[in-house]
């Protein structure tokens, strides 16, 4: 199966990156660009038969490795 | 005194803080492959500055999960002073051994200049002899975030090591080089046996590096 994680910064971490690219869209005249926060996607492939063990253990590498649960959130999505 | 440099695949920061150690304890390092998984007894574990496993996913988070680290983790525990400079202090908060994360510089550039910074903390190993110090520092991610109760902690347990000031010793943010909470640039942990900091106290440790007061930390360590 494969695993797809989204990484992005918590809500009240500022990304001065997010900004940045923010302002670019708008330079290019996407004027109707709020907010940009940007992240990381990471795609694990698995052999893992059951879904539950698979998102059980995507979720301890999140903690373990893959996020800083200081800074970042993740998101897990198996198909 | 005998003291270790762990030495890590993309590490640049080793030989330096080599010969800083050796000039002022009068005794060469043993220089540690991260493969290694021991150290023998130790006066001071060093985690060098560099580049370790190419900043991969975050600055230190592979390095974090090298052999070596959980002897360096263990014997930190046990007290053994450990020293994190630059990638080795965001080796440390990787391998959970200081609190807070180390992010982008707010200025999105990779800073190389000399700061000014002082010691709030003026009774750990490494600062006790501390003093107004001029060294450089040259990173992309050492802009410090903690959470409020990891800040909260870091303060009421005197485990700030370092602010970045002015001359004159104020902490203001006009001296805040990368956007780091409260002008950190060290912390300790709990302990006070544990040091990560982004300046290079090994690049400013000899009249020819044009500043020697990098060698006050370790003639604090070693003296």
């Amino acid at each position: 199966m494969l695993a797809k994680i989204y990484i992005t910064l918590k809500k009240d971490v500022l990304d001065p990156q997010g900004s940045v690219i923010a302002n670019s869209l708008k330079s290019l005249g996407f004027n109707n660009v709020e907010d940009v926060r940007q992240g990381k996607f990471i795609e694990i492939k698995l052999n893992n038969k059951d879904k539950d063990d698979a998102q059980k253990q995507l979720g301890e590498m999140c903690e373990k490795l893959l996020a800083n649960l200081v800074i970042e959130d993740y998101k897990i999505e198996i198909e | 005194m005998k003291s270790h440099v762990i030495v890590f695949p993309g590490s640049n920061c080793d030989r330096d803080v080599a010969v800083a150690i050796k000039n002022i304890s009068g005794q060469k390092p043993e220089m540690l492959w991260h493969k290694e998984t021991s150290i023998d007894h130790s006066d001071l574990i060093v985690v060098p500055g560099g580049f370790s496993y190419g900043d991969y996913l975050r600055c230190g988070a592979m390095a974090s999960t090298s052999p070596i680290m959980q002897d360096v983790v263990k014997k930190a525990k046990e007290g053994v002073p450990v020293l994190g400079i630059c990638n080795g202090f965001q080796i440390l908060i990787e391998s959970g051994l200081l609190d807070g994360a180390l992010m982008r510089n707010s200025s999105l550039s990779f800073i190389c200049r000399d700061v000014l910074i002082k010691s709030k903390n003026k009774s750990s190993v490494f600062t006790r002899k501390s003093k107004l110090a001029k060294m450089p520092i040259a990173h992309n991610e050492g802009n410090f975030f903690a959470t409020s109760e990891q800040l909260k902690k870091i303060e009421d347990n005197d485990q700030i090591a370092f602010q970045y000031c002015d001359e004159n010793g104020n902490v203001e943010q006009s001296s805040n080089p990368n956007g780091s909470l409260a002008n950190i640039a060290g912390i300790l942990n709990e302990n006070k046996n544990v040091l990560g900091m982004m300046p290079h106290p090994e690049r400013a440790a000899e009249k020819i590096h044009g500043c020697d007061d990098g060698k006050i930390i370790f003639e604090s360590i070693f003296n």
